[in-house]
């Protein structure tokens, strides 16, 4: 695999108490592709995902040591801006958690927190692109003023996704965004995610094997907060190199 | 019907009997103080100042002193307890320093009002020498007030899920922002209540205000800070227990203020509780 990585990590252990969740991970994350990682419940998936913005610095008694490289800065330093670090490294989450707010006042809201865009076309503009980006603008346009609670599930899981990209990241962090749809609109998701993937970096940890294999370019097979296996989707699928990833991926145990 | 859906219903009626056994002496002194209020109350009452030994009159002063200083108390009490809540929930770590402090906070919802009222006179009134005065007498409140405050905030705050504070700082939020947008926004409806019910207790207080701002008879409304005002509880005590031959109904007419005062504080937070709940962005 060559490829110029835009994440990196360098001996990443992290530790929730004495609990030690990941051990020694070493990925090379491609830039403008489809990453998926897999693995059975507890394994360290989302941990890691949370490593990438730094997410578990919220959790107390966590303890990271390593290094994660992302355009070649190291973001787990002292020094690192957090707040930047977020805005290039979007999250979408499980639950489409949008806020009890109208679909205006979510999308607006990363604007107002990072003082974008003041004038009202402008945001108007923006929230236009980012419906228009995730395939909601037809639908909504009329309707923005309405509470986002109103939407279906997968509507508010776009709109959680319009909600990032509305920021510019370069990233998009996906922790099973589809756990909580419809096997429709889960197909309707996946194809959004192979629109995007040529503008952004797409992480995305799933439980669907299938659609692992489905949506992602490359994938990393993790098991007891180590990363077992990291490659190709068809290699890892169709011809893994360790005995652990076929037994998982055969369906074996997990 | 089978023995266990009897005995839900008779655990139903027990139930309901006793909720209204609680609701029963509200509504009797309630009504016990409407029907002997009936006779003093009046326009006159509640505009004009006592005259005639306080037996004539109205308790005007005494309406604006208890106004004053539930104003002065909420003032004081509400940014510093709902920032100390903040502080304590979304920014301190948990450690031994923090977990006392929480300890003294519970504790000190405990104490008698006479204490507190000792408290802020020897504080207040003679150390900081702000002499007996609305500032002091706020203040005292205020410090009496804190406990309840902090916790109802605390508990509003904590009610407030992590999927919250998580969306919006994955989105580059910084901690305060988060705080401003996400969290204080669904905690208002709780810290509202916490307040209203610690002012209401404020402003049914004597202890407290005895020996720090309140004045047995001061016809004069204040001009400043620095002044005594008359308050109802302390009125009311006054005219009950120093003032010989005053009317019954005098005193309830007193009562009778003195309650509807805290209820209109109560229907002041259900407007703005209902308000916040609508608009969540603010
Ligand atoms: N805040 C925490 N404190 C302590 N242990 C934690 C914490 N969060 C996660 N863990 C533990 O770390 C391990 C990895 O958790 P993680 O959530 O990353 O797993 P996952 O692979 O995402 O699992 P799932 O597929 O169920 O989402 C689990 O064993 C979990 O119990
Ligand atoms: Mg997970």
């Amino acid at each position: 695999m060559e490829f110029a990585p835009k994440i990196e990590t360098v001996g990443l252990n992290l530790h929730y108490g004495d609990f030690h969740a990941l051990q020694d991970v070493n990925i090379k994350i491609p830039a403008q592709n489809i990453t998926a990682m897999i693995g059975p419940s507890g394994c360290g998936k989302s941990t890691l995902l949370r490593c990438f913005n730094r997410m578990n610095d919220l959790i107390e008694h966590t303890r990271v040591e390593g290094g994660i490289i992302i355009d070649e800065h190291d973001i787990l330093k002292p020094e690192a801006d957090l707040i930047s670090i977020r805005r290039k490294v979007g999250m979408v989450f499980q639950r489409p958690n949008v806020f009890d707010l109208s679909i205006y006042n979510n999308l607006r809201f990363g604007l107002r927190i990072h003082r974008m865009l003041n004038k009202r076309d402008e945001v108007m503009e923006a929230i236009e692109h980012g419906l228009e980006h995730v395939g909601l603008w037809q639908e909504l346009k009329d309707k923005l003023k309405k509470s986002a609670l109103t939407l279906t599930l997968e509507q508010q899981q776009r709109l959680c996704i319009a909600r990032v990209l509305i920021l510019k990241p370069e990233i998009i962090l996906l922790d099973e965004p589809c756990s909580a749809l419809d096997p429709v609109s889960t197909l309707k998701i996946e194809d959004l995610l192979r629109v995007l993937k040529h503008e952004y970096t797409l992480v995305i940890v799933t439980h669907n094997m299938q659609q692992a294999a489905r949506v992602s370019d490359y994938t990393g097979f993790m098991y007891l907060g180590k990363l077992i296996e990291f490659g190709n989707t068809k290699q890892v699928f169709t011809n893994p190199m360790e005995k652990l990833t076929e037994n998982y991926i055969s369906g074996r145990f997990g | 019907m089978t023995t266990a859906r009897m005995r839900e219903k008779i655990a139903f009626f027990v139930l309901g009997l006793i909720t209204l056994l609680v609701v029963i002496p509200i509504l009797m002194i309630i009504f016990y103080i409407v029907k002997n209020s009936i006779g003093s109350i009046s326009w006159e009452f509640i505009t004009q100042s006592p005259r005639n030994g306080m037996k004539e009159g109205g308790i005007f002063p005494a309406i604006v002193g208890t106004i004053v200083l539930i104003i002065g108390t909420m003032l004081f009490s509400l940014p510093l307890g709902v920032l100390s809540a903040v502080y304590l929930v979304e920014y301190a770590r948990d450690n031994f320093f923090t977990r006392l402090i929480k300890l003294s906070v519970v504790n000190l919802s405990g104490i008698p009002s006479i204490v507190y009222g000792l408290f802020g006179f020897t504080l207040f009134v003679l150390f900081l020498k702000l002499g007996t005065s609305i500032l002091a007498g706020s203040l005292t409140l205020a410090i009496m007030s804190l406990p309840v405050i902090i916790t109802a905030t605390k508990e509003a705050l904590e009610s407030v899920p992590l999927s919250f504070r998580e969306i919006s700082l994955s989105l580059g939020a910084t901690k305060w922002q988060t705080v401003r947008y996400c969290v204080l926004p669904y905690a208002i409806p709780g810290i509202l209540t916490g307040t209203v019910l610690s002012l209401s207790r404020a402003a049914g207080e004597t202890a407290p205000i005895l020996f720090t701002v309140a004045a047995f008879y001061l016809p004069r409304l204040p001009r400043s800070l620095f002044d005594q005002v008359m308050a109802l509880p302390y009125h009311l005590y006054v005219i009950s227990t120093q003032v010989p031959n005053i009317p019954v109904s005098i005193s309830f007419a007193t009562c009778f203020v003195l309650i509807g005062l805290v209820f209109l504080m109560n229907l002041v937070s259900i407007i703005l509780r209902s308000h916040y709940r609508k608009k969540k962005l603010w």
